[in-house]
């Protein structure tokens, strides 16, 4: 299980979490919701190493998980697709791939295996990575992630400017992720969606959890008022 | 007609030098941001290593080779870890500072152990053979060094365009923050990066002695005209700054026919006015 104690987060002076306490099970899906600004994405970076962090704050399987950099959470198991995709775009579709896959834990997912499994992945293998649309752009993302073999899928803005068709493929191939019994905390602004394609939710308000639990049956008008602090 | 294709082979065997020269600047540049003003010291002192170890073990500088590449890498990859790591992602300025100040201290060092006298290392016959081609005489040695020269870029090339460290590479230039949540370690790639740096150093380092006597501070001539191949052909584009070089050298030597002391001069002249043509580099993107 991975999970935040206490955890505190800071870029230079500003803080922008405050004590704040989660946990994903292995296995399960989890989405943060919160307006911009709330302290989603800093979670998910804290968690991903990319911020520096109490020792203590951040464990795994019973085990310290904190302190640590990116390379060190991804040997444990812990990936980020970031906001706003971030290819790289000086290197091809396979290129990323291969990039991630180089670094990443050997496993299930293989670069041949996601060309295979991701028809679209195939066909535009040898185009630079920036110049597909953005829905595509959002699946290369998540291969890139999914080639290192998480464990913990952390998605940061799961369908910020994509088409409803597009999100609808990007949702399909997080079901499959799913069903390969992988862990996902997804950030995502459509509430309704976030709901629905998770098992439990945190909402964060102003850095600090303000409302958390299941999702399904989940009080709708409570957790639009946890979202924005009425 | 026959001197004219003589000065422009030998303008472009010089050229392919200066091109080595700033292949190390180049990389720099385009993947980690710096500018390292300390660059021609470090050719100058690759030369030195070289002359040092031709001297103790009785052997030619190009077999002296063998000792002097993995020392230079073994230096980079200390320097960048030790020192220019520290002040990445600081803003432009403090590794042009403190690259100055390793500049000076380079030459310091070389000063002190070997006195400013000039050295120049002993190439043997490569530096009187030649051949005959269509009437005009190439020397060995500038055919030697244009041939080294393009296989080092074609290697540089082909590590870019095809390995994982030309994927780590382009990544990291393109963005080191998301590079990171891919498992790469920057700063680590860049001591690696700076050993095959140096590494290529030593082989300029050798050409450049076995052409040209040197002293402890020739450092900045050769700084001048690796960061000229470098401007001339598109900051960071590799084969542009292999043709930045040419060109350097082509104008040195042409304007040498004018004037003989004033090569350097319309070098520099060549440079000058083809940036003002295009501020970009002959083969770097334009703005628009």
């Amino acid at each position: 299980m991975l999970c935040t104690k206490s955890l505190d987060a800071f870029y230079r002076q500003f803080q922008a979490l405050f004590g704040v306490d989660i946990h994903v099970r292995p296995g399960e899906t989890v989405a943060l919701i919160g307006a911009n600004g709330a302290g989603k994405s800093t979670l998910l970076r804290a968690l991903a190493g990319a911020l520096d962090t109490p020792r203590g704050a951040i464990e795994l399987d019973g085990h310290a998980a904190g302190a640590a950099n990116e390379r060190q959470q991804l040997a444990r198991g812990i990936a980020l697709v970031p906001e706003g995709r971030r290819l790289f775009p000086s290197l091809s579709v396979l290129e990323n791939l291969q990039l991630a896959a180089r670094n990443g834990r050997s496993g299930h997912w293989t670069v041949e295996r996601l060309l295979r499994d991701i028809p679209l992945l195939d066909s535009v293998r040898d185009r630079p990575a920036t110049a597909l649309s953005g829905g595509q752009q959002q699946i290369v993302a998540l291969s890139r992630a999914l080639v290192m073999n998480p464990s913990y899928l952390l998605f940061d803005e799961v369908s910020l400017g994509l088409s409803p068709a597009a999100v609808d493929d990007v949702y399909r191939l997080i079901g499959t992720v799913k069903a390969e019994g992988v862990a996902i905390v997804l950030v995502e602004q459509n509430v309704r969606r976030a709901l629905a394609e998770s098992e439990r939710f945190y909402c964060i308000q102003k850095g600090r959890i303000a409302l958390e639990g299941a999702s399904a049956g989940a009080d709708y008008a409570q957790v639009t008022q946890a979202y924005f602090g009425a | 007609m026959t001197s004219f294709l003589e000065t422009l082979f030998n303008g472009l065997t010089l050229g392919a030098l200066y091109a080595l020269f700033g292949l190390g600047l180049s990389l720099s540049l385009g993947v980690m941001r710096m500018i390292n003003l300390a660059h021609g010291d470090l050719i100058v002192l690759g030369a030195y290593l070289v002359s040092v170890v031709a001297g103790w073990l009785g052997i030619g500088p190009f077999m002296s080779l063998l000792l002097v590449m993995p020392a230079m890498f073994v230096i980079g990859a200390l320097l960048q870890t030790l020192l220019l790591n520290h002040v990445l992602g600081r803003g432009p300025l403090s590794p042009l500072l403190l690259t100055f100040g390793l500049s000076i201290v380079i030459q310091n060092l070389l000063q002190q152990v070997f006195s400013s006298d000039t050295r120049s290392l002993q190439g043997g016959a490569i530096t009187t053979e030649g051949v005959e081609f269509g009437g005009v005489a190439l020397g060995l040695l500038p055919l030697v060094t244009t041939a080294i020269s393009v296989a080092v870029f074609a290697l540089t090339h082909w590590l870019t365009a095809s390995s994982h460290y030309g994927r780590t590479a382009r990544a990291v230039a393109d963005d080191p923050d998301t590079a990171r949540l891919v498992g790469v370690q920057p700063r680590r790639f860049f001591a690696l990066m700076s050993g095959f740096i140096l590494a290529a150093i030593a082989l300029a380092s050798v050409l450049y002695g076995i052409r040209t006597p040197f002293a402890p501070g020739a450092g900045a001539e050769r700084l001048l005209y690796s960061f000229e191949a470098v401007v001339l052909g598109g900051l960071g584009n590799l084969w542009g700054t292999f043709f930045g070089g040419l060109v350097i050298g082509v104008a040195q030597l042409f304007g040498a026919q004018v004037n003989t002391g004033l090569g350097p001069f319309f070098g520099h002249l060549v440079f000058l006015a083809a940036l003002v043509l295009r501020p970009q580099g002959l083969f770097g993107k334009g703005t628009a």
